[in-house]
């Protein structure tokens, strides 16, 4: 008997328990998921949450429910991997081992590592949107606040849905119009990176989206800390913003027990071939979804993708053979842009998104990097797939690999 | 992408000058576009640069100031210094490495 252990039931973990169940006997292998917690929480309908639009109930339900059957779910807490023993041990000392292991713990966002983050206004006048509580929190925030100025803020890349926050700014641009009190409130996009929008093709045909609904970018902006006495926002080169109400991204990492057992970076991501999400240290342990660090967005839809690729490579690769199969680094998401519209982006490790249509029978085609409504109820649409065909790990109509099929081809400049 | 004559050298950059062709970069090179943006090379500007160049090797991606402050032992401050106002741009720059980037 095989054993393959799987850390991690959220997105990435589910589906290779599915994919993987059907095609492994249960005769000769036993298939085991380890979590902290019974809570699937579908991350993408958190945007939602700070704007009344969403109920917990809508995006958290029982991991179990999502695993098939002769699949083993045991909760706890992990404590590390000994990889050179093949075993994980949990908080209390229990030992699992294992013959091929899967990370896929993902990435959490981390307060505790900005100074000031966590001090006496975080959850007051400081707040995050990438966990439940801080979302539902954000709810009230948002809810009660009578304007002044609104800073969205990315502490470092990479995140988790590095589009989430120009949705969510975007969505607080709508929110406030609603409201009726849009000129009460002045928002501030504070981002590490050179821009909102950094890629030539999004950034030409997007860069006005922020100029348009009068959001003032703050580029370049490493923080440092955050004075709570007169609630600034302080980078490493003595640039100062202040703010009345901050939704920040803290510094997303991976999983701590992945720094205890030596196999992870400085972000606790663990080092893989971005192509057949294996380990580069240990030839029986791979990585999907966020917990790695391949160099594309950490989502739902990488992880999908690349789960796709992994559960053929997979298979051959425990029968010794060769893994043939090469993920891409294809994501494929929808970005509200409020009143009901949104964008589509579609691109792999070496194709930007660009312009043009992304076809699909029926439902399709969706507009790429260009404002419809039709996209919107995509996003919309997505929540209900996630849990009924994603999830199980079923067919969806979406190929792994980036397709140009419906892209519009950037024109090449002349050669000088 | 471009051909551009740097210093003499015929090179393959982006729309906005960053070097597209790993290889094509040289420490000489270095010198000619740290000048250019008006910085003059010192054995503290080459410590993170040369930490740069061998992670992209490594990673296939640019360090972020985190990576190179926690990997490289160069405090974030002092990139800052040594690069001012948009370390990890100027840094990517001179070394002949993709600029930082989101998806969009």
């Amino acid at each position: 008997m095989q054993r393959l252990v799987i850390l991690g039931g959220g997105t990435a973990g589910t589906m290779v328990a599915n994919k993987l169940r059907r095609r492994l006997g249960n005769a000769d292998w036993q298939i085991t998921v380890v979590d902290h917690d019974d809570d699937h929480l579908y991350q993408p309908g958190l945007l939602w949450v700070p704007f009344g639009d969403i109920e917990a109930e809508q995006i958290v339900k029982p991991r179990q429910r999502f695993l098939p059957g002769g699949v083993d779910l045991v909760l706890g807490e992990i404590e590390r991997v000994d990889a050179d023993a093949n075993a994980v041990v949990l908080a209390g000392g229990r030992h699992l081992p294992y013959d091929y292991l899967v990370i896929a713990t993902g990435v959490s966002p981390r307060p505790d590592q900005t100074p000031g983050m966590l001090g006496a206004e975080w959850r007051r006048s400081i707040f995050d949107f990438y966990t439940l509580d801080g979302a539902t929190a954000l709810r009230e925030a948002l809810a009660s606040f009578d304007g002044g100025r609104l800073v969205v803020h990315i502490t470092d890349m990479p995140i988790k849905c590095p589009v989430a926050p120009l949705e969510f700014t975007f969505l607080a641009d709508a929110y406030f119009r609603g409201r009726g009190m849009r000129d009460r409130v002045e928002i501030v996009y504070v981002t590490p990176l050179p821009g909102a929008f950094t890629k030539p093709i999004a950034a030409a045909h997007l860069g006005s989206m922020l100029d348009d609904r009068k959001v003032v970018v703050e580029p370049d902006f490493m923080v440092e800390r955050i004075d709570t006495d007169t609630k600034t926002l302080v980078s490493y080169d003595e640039r100062e913003v202040p703010f009345d109400l901050l939704v920040t991204v803290p510094l997303n990492m991976g999983a701590d027990f992945v720094a205890r057992s030596g196999l992870g970076d400085e972000l606790n991501l663990v080092p893989v071939d971005k192509h057949t999400l294996l380990s580069t240290r240990h030839a029986n342990v791979f990585a999907l979804g966020d917990a790695s660090n391949i160099p594309t967005s950490k989502a739902g839809s990488v992880a999908h993708f690349s789960v796709e690729v992994f559960a053929d490579n997979f298979c051959q690769h425990i029968a010794g053979k060769a893994m043939t199969a090469s993920f891409d680094g294809h994501a494929n998401c929808f970005v509200e842009s409020g009143d009901g519209k949104g964008l589509l982006i579609d691109f792999n490790y070496d194709t930007e998104p660009l312009t043009g249509t992304y076809p699909l029978p029926i439902v399709g085609p969706f507009a790429l990097l260009q404002e419809s409504a039709r996209n919107h109820w995509g996003k919309l649409a997505f929540r209900w797939m996630y849990w009924h065909l994603l999830l199980p790990g079923r067919r969806i109509p979406l190929p792994a690999h980036m397709s140009m099929a419906g892209k519009h081809l950037p024109v090449k400049e002349p050669q000088s | 992408m471009t051909v551009a004559s740097i210093a003499g050298t015929t090179v393959h950059v982006d729309a906005e000058g960053f070097l597209t062709e790993y290889d094509e970069w040289s420490e000489y090179l270095a010198v000619q576009l740290a000048a250019g943006i008006g910085i003059e090379l010192t054995d503290a500007h080459w410590k993170p640069l040369r930490f740069l160049r061998e992670d992209f090797r490594a990673e296939g991606q640019t360090a972020t100031l985190r990576r190179v402050s926690t990997l490289g032992g160069i405090p974030i401050k002092e990139l800052f210094a040594l690069f001012p106002g948009k370390p990890a741009k100027k840094m990517a720059y001179i070394a002949g490495l993709p600029k930082p980037h989101g998806c969009v």
